[in-house]
């Protein structure tokens, strides 16, 4: 059993959490995710580890509410007990041997570029982060950023906060402007990394995406988070989560990403139905 | 002692109603009552040679068992059967039994052999139904060994060592134990209660089972030796699928048999209020012809599947499945299309609507007719495709069945550990020792994908090298 120590809403939608898994904590690092459940009998799902604090022995875990089992999960509160938390699982950030980075988030695939940010400032990396979300109210760790970056560019699509813009014309805009970054990391939904790629690739710049597919066992075992790479089926758990940007195939991820939206926002309304009428 | 049977048939197993079984989970083959047992066990001759128990991996003592079943002697049976066995419900149902004890049972010279399986299963559930008395404890010998995988070659393996005193952590990598036997086989071939039911005889005899642990990711088998356990041994299965490697396997509704199969035995998709998604498909193609393409396509059906079929390259004398999973699913409006193979995964796509969700779905699987050759090296005749037999057939869900190599995780986290070029961790001889020092492995982490009674034979033999390594060093 592992204790939500802590609970914290960082817009209507996203929650951060933190969980007391000490094992996963010591050897967790930026890039890899864990494996939950929420309730005995429930779904397994992975989320990129947000954080960790290896003496407290927490692991951080950032989610949006999209389906059945976020939506549980959001209903737990501070004290209550995850039946199974399991990792660190998939590959690490590569961090060694850069200079100067760009880290690009958008919504809440900044809570995954967060880490790997800090981690790259704390190698001494010069970090420039680019975050984007929706509108103002969406924005989360705004702070974090400013603490690790050399350069932050906030960006809204509707201009209620920062600039307003897409992340790839933030981006887009650095590279004009003389910036040459060892690496472009995007993480975040996956339209948005197919845009920076397509953006990056125009100057030649390598580009990390970060995948979080549909997935079952997080140990190569159900081939559910498989995606096109240069060609060659891969594995997102094992092979993953990070790929080169440049070869994936988006369309396809996109489309197998949707693959279960309708029962995801059935079960959400099930699910809120039911803790409705737990409330009353 | 009681008079022989000399029926030349096995007493019949009853089965759930075709009809009724394909809508549900429950399991499909019910089970000998104490008189069937009984009868059955007469026709077993006590023969002084004993041909069944050298065709038996884990070589239990059967006709001794039988005889005890014959003379109402259950528990003498029970006794018999887990000196070499610990999981004898499991064995009763999945050992594929046709070809090994039964295959050498003197009976089946002129009539069918003794139904072993069978009796095997009445004896291990009676035990589980009526049994009192909790499992002894074993005096502890102070000495710790290391499990990797609670599938059956860990289970069994586990079990052997405690039961010599050793104290035994399994780590698991899912959130409950059993390996194949829980995300697998499907709840009515293999009810997950009886699983868990071997899981915890295990447990009271001291064995720690430790879910959630990914070794080669939160520990890796260098730290286990840290940690003072003095033998690790790796069970860690096969569970990385294949794919044909055809356009549109990436499409919306292809799966993997184990994706799908997962979905429905571990994350419970079946049931009605899961938050689980899973694919009610209505027309549903399993490529494969082996035990996990019946359990995918008897699934499919049970999830409501108005046509499910079984896609296979060879004919119907081919099929690797076992006999009886095949004319269970046969009974069950399973439709066996032989000499098929698929060529292509064909998906939707609206040229007018980019957002249209319907798009990347699967909506047929372009195949063609085979024919058989010659012989190829497996000794099975070769499938050549048919010339301009190309057709489509109409589907919506596939389900890829063809076999899955060993698990990548262990042996690329630890040093020293050589595999062959299938991902197969290599083993010096039957003992399971690998190129490191005090690690053994077994199952279909070395052979590959096989069977649940072959894992529980590799358990069984690096069990007794371990012990035999632990004193030896202790000496």
């Amino acid at each position: 059993m592992f204790k939500i120590v802590k609970k914290q809403p960082l817009n209507p939608t996203v929650t951060k959490m933190v969980i007391e898994a000490p094992l996963v904590a010591k050897k967790a690092k930026a890039g890899q995710f864990i494996i939950l459940r929420a309730s005995a009998d429930g779904e397994r799902i992975p989320l990129t580890i947000a954080g960790y604090d290896r003496e407290a022995g927490t692991v951080d875990i950032i989610f949006q509410i999209v389906g059945g089992t976020t939506m549980e999960l959001n209903a737990m509160n501070e004290g209550d007990y995850l039946p199974d938390f399991v990792g660190p699982l998939g590959k690490a950030t590569h961090i060694e041997g850069y200079k100067k980075v760009a880290i690009v988030g958008g919504g809440v695939g900044c809570a995954i570029a967060l880490p790997v940010a800090q981690a790259m400032h704390a190698a001494g990396v010069e970090v420039h982060s680019i975050v984007g979300f929706r509108c103002k109210d969406l924005v989360i760790l705004e702070d974090e950023f400013n603490a690790c970056s050399d350069k932050v560019c906030m960006m809204t699509d509707d201009g209620t906060y920062g600039t307003k813009g897409l992340v790839t014309n933030a981006l887009e805009q650095l590279i004009l402007d003389g910036n040459e970054y060892d690496v472009v990391i995007a993480i975040g939904p996956v339209i948005m990394m197919k845009f920076v790629c397509m953006t990056t690739k125009k100057y030649n710049v390598k580009t990390v995406i970060s995948m979080n597919p549909i997935m079952v066992d997080g140990t190569g075992m159900c081939g559910g988070c498989r995606l096109t790479v240069g060609g060659e089926t891969k594995f997102a758990c094992v092979d993953g989560p990070e790929f080169d940007g440049h070869q994936v195939d988006f369309d396809e991820a996109m489309k197998r990403g949707a693959m279960y939206r309708d029962f995801e926002a059935h079960k959400r309304e099930e699910t809120c139905n039911l803790l409705k009428k737990e409330v009353e | 002692m009681a008079q022989k049977n000399m029926s030349l048939t096995k007493c019949p197993m009853p089965s759930l109603d075709p009809n009724y079984r394909n809508k549900v989970f429950e399991e499909v083959a019910t089970g000998y009552t104490y008189e069937m047992a009984i009868e059955e066990a007469r026709r077993c001759l006590n023969c002084k040679n004993k041909p069944c128990v050298s065709a038996c991996p884990v070589c239990i003592d059967i006709p001794a068992f039988i005889e005890r079943v014959a003379n109402d002697d259950l528990d003498g049976a029970y006794e018999v059967l887990t000196k070499q066995t610990s999981l004898p419900a499991v064995c009763g149902r999945v050992c594929p039994q046709e070809s090994q004890c039964e295959s050498k049972c003197v009976r089946g010279i002129k009539g069918e052999p003794v139904g072993i399986g069978r009796l095997e299963r009445f004896v291990a559930d009676w035990h589980r139904e009526h049994a009192t008395e909790a499992p002894k404890m074993p005096e502890q010998n102070g000495h710790k060994v290391a499990v990797i995988g609670a599938g059956p070659a860990g289970l069994t393996c586990a079990g052997d060592l405690a039961k010599q005193g050793y104290k035994v952590t399994i780590y698991e990598a899912l959130h409950v134990a059993g390996g194949v036997l829980s995300y697998g086989i499907p709840e009515f071939r293999l009810p997950k209660a009886i699983v868990n039911k071997e899981v915890e005889n295990l447990k009271a005899i001291g064995v720690d089972v430790e879910c959630n642990m990914v070794i080669g990711k939160v520990l890796t088998i260098d730290e286990l030796f840290e940690m003072g356990y003095e033998a690790v041994f790796i069970g860690s299965g096969a569970g990385l699928p294949r794919f044909m490697g055809i356009p549109g396997e990436s499409l919306k509704g292809v799966y993997s048999a184990n994706e799908f199969l997962t979905r429905i035995n571990l994350m419970k998709a079946y049931k009605p209020d899961s938050k689980t998604p899973i694919r009610h498909g209505k027309n549903v193609a399993v490529v494969g012809g082996g035990n996990v393409a019946m359990d995918a396509a008897r699934c499919a059906k049970r999830l409501g599947a108005e046509n499910v079929y079984i896609v296979y390259r060879r004919g119907m004398q081919e099929l690797p499945a076992r006999h009886e999973e095949v004319e269970h699913a046969q009974e069950e409006g399973i439709i066996f299309k032989t000499l098929t193979n698929p060529v292509e995964v064909l998906g939707f796509n609206n040229p007018d609507d980019p957002r249209d969700p319907r798009n990347g779905e699967v909506c047929g699987m372009k195949c063609v007719e085979m024919e058989l050759g010659e012989p190829d090296a497996s000794g099975r005749r070769r499938p050549i495709v048919k010339e301009g037999s190309e057709f489509i057939l109409d589907i919506d869900t596939m389900i890829m069945a063809l076999g899955t190599s060993p698990n990548p995780l262990i042996r690329s986290t630890t040093p020293g550990l050589d595999a062959n070029k299938h991902g197969c961790i290599i083993t010096q001889g039957e003992d399971g020792l690998t190129s490191r020092e005090g690690v053994y492995a077994g199952g279909d982490a070395v052979t590959g994908a096989a069977t649940v009674i072959l894992a529980m034979g590799a358990g069984k033999n690096a069990a007794a090298a371990i012990d035999e390594y632990i004193k030896g060093k202790n000496a």
